[in-house]
């Protein structure tokens, strides 16, 4: 069997004696998208905060790529491939758009010192490839129109959309997004999607946070459900619905 | 008999934007009813509507027969409607008397309020114990049957709870569920809006549920899940046709 692009092996993450994630293991192998449901509070956030660095796990380990990244830092996993759109998007507001895109990207040579000063031909050659591929993304997320506009201009529905915007300009090998959906017109929600599907037949992978489950259920390829920081039910879309696990997470016990 | 407390045809939401679309509740003397819906269903938006705190476009709420419509919180409050918001409900550096005190600003005279308290720690023994304590040091399930104790304080005859079992392990969700009992059996009509949709049926004769700002389903609440549809026509994936 292949080996999953990202593995989680019992990993737990508690505040106090708050359990927020319990003991979950998951497997996301590469390309399509992945989904995660569950109700508020069942530890979905908690459980992509770990994936990315932002909390420890107390116990367990997460595997990117066959490596362990449980006690890398944000940035050195973000270097990896493994990139989030937080569910409120963090914009730099006195920026345009097209600069909030460019900062997302991996890889800036003329971050480097060396580069800077003296191979100046090569990283403006390369910015100006990244212009390009930012403007054809903020076509994609129907934010052409915005491309000079701060982003502190932006509606809210704007806001998410460049945050997904972000997300994809860092080439991401694993992107994970927290409800892309919310707060867009139902329309556009399912057109995001689409965009996003066709993005995984060119090799990246999503995980996706969604309460929209009608929409998510449309386009992913396989979903995780959690309760109460457990993984209680996983599978193909159309098996999750007709899973009892699913409606107790969602409608509670007597 | 007319129901103690109605809310017809409700558009509401904030700034610009409706979020609740042509809601209907109503809820008779005595008797509890919920309103349930998975996130963003816009249950929290029709209660803070009702008294204000979200923008009312359209519709009309009625209490007691009266339309009291637009009506200012406070009044409402003095009427003789009770509201327990969600979060934020509580005085943390108030002791609980002291938060059961400010419950009954609109009773008059000491007397009726020494009365009032009586009554209530009949109601919640576990609060009078600790009627010294802050309220900020109050476990979840404390505080949250403080709240409507707090609530209660002010006689009303429809109580509007927001969530009262949100993050509250089982064993303080079901204090709060047989204090509400006691609550309608003392005659006071209770609206809970809840996402822990089967214990907050559990004490309803009817239930309301919103999906995406419109009342998709109401019935009576042994039955409203019933149906293997209705729980897909909840999550909003039964035009999917799974």
């Amino acid at each position: 069997m292949e080996e999953a692009l990202l593995k989680i092996r019992e990993v737990s993450k508690h505040f106090g004696g708050l359990y927020a994630v319990n003991e979950v293991d998951l497997d996301i192998e590469e390309g399509g998208i992945w989904g995660l449901v569950g109700p508020n509070g069942s530890g979905k956030t908690t459980l992509f905060n770990t994936i990315l660095g932002l909390y420890k796990p107390d116990h367990g380990a997460i595997y990117f790529n066959g490596k362990c990244i449980s006690n890398l830092a944000p940035h050195d996993i973000y270097g990896q491939g493994v990139v989030n759109a937080f569910q409120l998007p963090r914009l730099f507001n006195q920026m345009s758009v097209l600069d909030n895109m460019l900062v997302a990207a991996r890889g800036h040579q003329g971050d480097k010192c060396l580069y800077s000063l003296f191979w100046r031909k090569s990283w403006q050659a390369q910015e100006e490839g990244l212009i390009e591929e930012a403007l054809d993304i903020l076509k994609l997320v129907d934010l052409g129109k915005c491309t000079f506009s701060l982003a502190g201009e932006l509606s809210g529905g704007q806001r998410k959309l460049l945050e997904v915007g972000r997300g994809l300009m860092a080439k991401p090998r694993l992107l994970l997004l927290d409800e892309p959906a919310a707060g867009i017109n139902p329309a556009l929600g399912k057109s995001i999607f689409q965009k996003l599907k066709d993005f995984s037949c060119n090799g990246t992978t999503f995980f996706i946070v969604e309460h929209r489950l009608e929409i998510l259920f449309e386009f992913a390829n396989w979903v995780y459900v959690m309760n109460r920081g457990r993984m209680v039910a996983q599978g193909e879309p159309h098996d999750v619905v007709n899973s009892p696990a699913f409606y107790e997470a969602y409608l509670g016990e007597e | 008999m007319a129901p103690v407390f109605m809310v017809e045809n409700v558009n509401a939401g904030y700034g610009d934007v409706v979020i609740v679309h042509g809601v209907s509740v109503k809820v008779d003397e005595g008797e509890i009813v919920a309103v349930v819906g998975p996130n963003g269903s816009g249950k929290s938006t029709l209660l803070k509507s009702i008294l204000g705190f979200a923008k009312l476009f359209a519709g009309s709420i009625f209490y007691q027969g009266k339309d009291i419509t637009g009506m200012a919180s406070d009044r409402a409050v003095s009427m003789g409607i009770g509201y327990v918001p969600q979060v934020n409900n509580v005085f943390p550096n108030l002791t609980i008397s002291e938060n059961l005190d400010m419950g009954a600003y609109h009773r008059k005279g000491r007397a009726s309020v020494k009365a009032g308290l009586k009554e209530i720690f009949e109601m919640f023994p576990e609060l009078e114990v600790r009627e010294n304590a802050l309220a900020g040091n109050l476990s979840g399930g404390e505080r949250q049957m403080l709240a409507i104790a707090r609530a209660m304080m002010a006689q009303p005859k429809v109580l509007l709870l927001d969530e009262p079992l949100a993050s509250l392990s089982p064993k303080p969700v079901s204090v709060i569920l047989s204090k509400l009992r006691k609550i309608k059996e003392a005659g006071t009509a209770i609206i809970i809006v809840e996402q822990s949709v089967k214990k907050a049926l559990s004490v309803s004769s009817r239930g309301y549920v919103l999906v995406q700002g419109t009342c998709a389903m109401e019935g009576e609440a042994s039955s409203l899940f019933a149906e293997e549809s209705s729980k897909q026509r909840y999550l909003g994936l039964e035009a999917k046709g799974y």
